[in-house]
C-alpha cells in the first residue's frame, strides 16, 4: 500500500493520544490508591511512601471475599442456565423451524433494545411478590429473562448456518430430537456457547440497575453493585475508595486478557448479528 | 443461503420425473402427524426461554403500560389517573429535561466516539501489521470491560478539583479555566458526556475496523493511482463501505446515551441542580423515593418508545447488509 511519511506519523500520534486517554484513568487510580488513606492527594502524583497496604485494607473493609463469593453466586446462577435454555430456543427456531417459529423470533427480537429502566418498576414489585427482595434471585431470574432476546437471536443465528445434512444423517441413523440436540448439535457448537457464556458473564458482573433496586444488602450484589455501595461507604477516603475500585475491576480485566480474542470476536459477532 | 435453490436445479438437470426434495420424498403417509409431533416438540424446546421472557420482559412490560395510567404510591389502592401521567412527563421542566439531556448526551456518547472511532480504525487499518495497531485495538477497548460504575469513580476523581484533568489544564497555563467539572451545571453534563465517550470509544473502533478489514485493498490502490488523498480516499471509499457498522455503532451508543444511569448515578446523582438528570434515574428517583409509581411508569414507557423511535430507521440501514 503506498502511504506518506506525514500521514503515518499523523495517525501514529493520534492514536497514541487515544490510548494515553484511555489509560491515564486506571494510572490515577492506581497512584491515588498508594497514598495515605484519609489524604486527598492530588490526581497524578507518586507518593513519598507508597501505602501497598491500602489494597488490603480495602480488600477487608469491603469484604472481598464475600462479594466475589456473591457474584461467583449469581454468575453460576444466569449464565449456564441462561445459555442452556437459549440454546434449546435457538436450535428449536433455528434449525427446526417449526410452522410460526418466525412469528416467535419476531417477538424475541423485540425485547434486544429494551432499556432495563423501563421495567425496573414492575419487577420490583413482582419481586417484592414473591418475597425474593433482598436475594440473589431477585437479581437471576429477571436477569435470565432480560438475556433471552439476545441469547436467543444469537442461538438461532448460529443453528440457521447449520446444514441440515447432518441432521438428516443423524435421523437416518434413528436419532431422536433430544439425541439430535446433544449429541450432534451441542458439540458442533461449542465457539457459539462459550462466546456466549463470556458475554453474558462480562453483563451479570457489571450489571448495576437490578442489583441497586432489588437488593439492599451490598454482599448479595453483583460486583457492580457492590462497587456502588462501596462508594457510598468510602466516597470520602478518595486513597482506600480507589484501591476498592481496583480490587474491583481487576477480575474483569483478567477474564478479558485471557479471553481476549474470543472476546472480541463474540462481542463484534453479538453486535453485528443483533 | 443457496442450498435449496441448487438441489432443485440439479434435480432438473436429472430430468428426474418427480423432482420433489429429499424430505418430502422421505415422508410416509403419515406425514401430517409427524409433521405436528415435531413442532411441538420444536415448542416445547423453546418453552423454558419463552418462560423466563414472558415473565420478566413481556409481562413488566405490560404492567408497566398499566402502572402509568394510575396514580399509585406503591402501598395504598391505586387510582385511576387516564393520560395524566403522561402530560406529567411532558409537562414538568424537570422530567422534560431529564428527555432533553439524554438527547444531548447523544452527542459525547454517541457523536463523538463514532467520529473518534472512524479515524482511529482508519489509521489502524493504514498500519494494521505494526505491533502499535494490535496494541492500540486492546488498550482502547480496556473501557468496554470494566464496569461503568468504575469508570464513574475514576473520571469522578479524575475530573475533580484536584484531579488530573485540573493539573493537566495548570500544567498548560489553562489553570484559570480548571474547576470542579462535575460540580458545575454549566460543565457537568459534558463532563459525564465525557465518561460515556472515553467507554464507547472502543466499542466502535473495534466494529469500525471490523468492517474495514472486509475492504478490497485494491480499491485503495486505485484511488491512490487516480490522485486521491487521503481524505478523498476515506470519504469515497472507506465510509461508504462501512456503512453497516457505522448503523450498529450509532444503535448500541444511542440507546447507552438515551438509557444511560450507572455512571451519572456513580458520578452526579443527576445534579448539580438536575443538569445531569436523565429519565433512567428520574424513574428510578420517582418510583424509589417520591414513590410516584404512576409518573415513573409514564415516563418509562416514553423512554421505551423514545429508544425504539431511534433504532427503527437505523435497522432498515442495517437491513440493507443482508440484501
Amino acid at each position: 500500500m503506498i502511504v506518506s511519511a506525514r500521514e503515518t506519523w499523523l495517525g501514529r500520534a493520534l492514536l497514541v493520544v487515544l490510548m494515553l486517554v484511555t489509560v491515564l484513568p486506571f494510572v490515577s487510580l492506581f497512584v491515588t490508591a498508594l497514598h495515605e488513606p484519609g489524604t486527598y492527594p492530588g490526581g497524578l502524583s507518586w507518593p513519598e511512601d507508597p501505602h501497598w497496604e491500602n489494597f488490603v485494607l480495602a480488600f477487608q473493609s469491603a469484604d472481598m471475599f464475600q462479594l466475589l463469593w456473591s457474584s461467583v453466586l449469581i454468575e453460576l446462577g444466569v449464565v449456564p442456565f441462561a445459555v442452556l435454555i437459549a440454546t434449546l430456543a435457538g436450535f428449536a427456531l433455528g434449525h427446526l423451524a417449526p410452522r410460526g417459529g418466525r412469528i416467535v423470533f419476531i417477538v424475541f427480537l423485540l425485547g434486544l433494545t429494551l432499556p432495563f429502566e423501563g421495567i425496573i418498576v414492575p419487577l420490583y414489585y413482582q419481586m417484592r411478590d414473591l418475597g425474593l427482595l433482598n436475594t440473589r434471585w431477585a437479581i437471576i431470574l429477571p436477569l435470565v429473562g432480560l438475556f433471552m432476546p439476545f441469547a436467543v437471536t444469537w442461538m438461532r443465528a448460529h443453528f440457521v448456518n447449520m446444514p441440515q445434512d447432518i441432521s438428516e444423517a443423524a435421523r437416518v441413523d434413528g436419532a431422536t430430537t433430544w439425541q439430535l440436540f446433544w449429541r450432534i448439535h451441542v458439540p458442533l457448537s461449542l465457539p457459539a456457547l462459550s462466546s456466549l457464556a463470556i458475554l453474558l458473564f462480562l453483563w451479570t458482573w457489571n450489571q448495576f440497575l437490578l442489583a441497586v433496586v432489588l437488593v439492599d444488602d451490598p454482599a448479595k450484589r453483583t460486583m457492580a453493585g457492590a462497587l456502588g455501595a462501596f462508594q457510598g461507604q468510602w466516597g470520602t477516603d478518595i486513597p482506600l475508595l480507589c484501591a476498592g475500585s481496583l480490587l474491583i475491576l481487576t477480575p474483569t480485566l483478567i477474564v478479558f486478557l485471557v479471553f481476549q480474542r474470543q472476546f472480541v470476536a463474540a462481542l463484534l459477532q453479538g453486535s453485528l448479528k443483533g | 443461503m443457496a442450498s435449496p435453490s441448487q438441489a432443485a436445479a440439479s434435480a432438473r438437470d436429472v430430468g428426474a420425473a418427480a423432482p420433489t426434495s429429499r424430505r418430502r420424498a422421505a415422508a410416509p403417509p403419515t406425514r401430517g402427524k409427524r409433521r405436528l409431533t415435531a413442532t411441538v416438540a420444536a415448542y416445547v424446546l423453546v418453552l423454558p426461554a419463552a418462560l423466563f421472557y414472558i415473565a420478566f420482559v413481556i409481562s413488566p412490560i405490560v404492567r408497566t403500560a398499566q402502572y402509568s395510567l394510575y396514580e399509585w404510591d406503591g402501598i395504598s389502592p391505586a387510582t385511576w389517573a387516564g393520560l395524566a401521567n403522561y402530560v406529567q412527563v411532558f409537562a414538568n421542566p424537570t422530567l422534560v429535561g431529564s428527555i432533553l439531556n439524554s438527547f444531548e448526551l447523544i452527542l459525547y456518547f454517541s457523536v463523538v466516539p463514532v467520529i473518534l472511532g472512524l479515524f482511529a480504525a482508519n489509521v489502524i487499518r493504514g498500519i494494521a501489521t505494526s505491533r502499535l495497531a494490535t496494541v492500540a485495538r486492546t488498550v482502547l477497548f480496556l473501557p468496554q470491560v470494566i464496569p461503568l460504575v468504575a469508570a464513574g469513580i475514576m473520571w469522578t476523581w479524575q475530573l475533580s478539583t484536584k484531579g488530573v484533568v485540573n493539573q493537566f489544564l495548570e500544567l498548560v497555563g489553562l489553570g484559570a479555566v480548571a474547576r470542579a467539572w462535575l460540580g458545575d451545571t454549566q460543565t457537568a453534563l459534558p463532563a459525564v458526556g465525557v465518561i460515556g465517550a472515553w467507554v464507547q470509544l472502543g466499542l466502535c473502533l473495534l466494529l469500525l475496523l471490523a468492517g474495514m478489514t472486509k475492504i478490497d485493498p485494491a480499491l485503495y490502490e486505485a484511488a491512490r493511482i487516480d490522485g486521491a488523498g487521503p481524505v478523498r480516499e476515506f470519504f469515497s471509499i472507506t465510509l461508504p463501505s462501512v456503512r453497516q457498522e457505522l448503523a450498529v455503532c450509532v444503535t448500541i451508543t444511542v440507546i447507552s446515551a438515551l438509557a444511560s444511569f450507572d455512571i451519572i448515578y456513580i458520578s452526579t446523582q443527576g445534579g448539580p441542580a438536575n443538569s445531569t438528570l436523565v429519565p433512567g434515574l428520574q424513574i428510578y428517583y420517582l418510583a424509589f423515593f417520591q414513590r410516584d409509581i404512576g409518573t415513573a411508569s409514564a415516563l418509562a414507557m416514553v423512554l421505551m418508545v423514545l429508544v425504539l423511535l431511534v433504532v427503527i430507521p437505523l435497522q432498515r440501514v442495517l437491513r440493507g447488509r443482508d440484501a
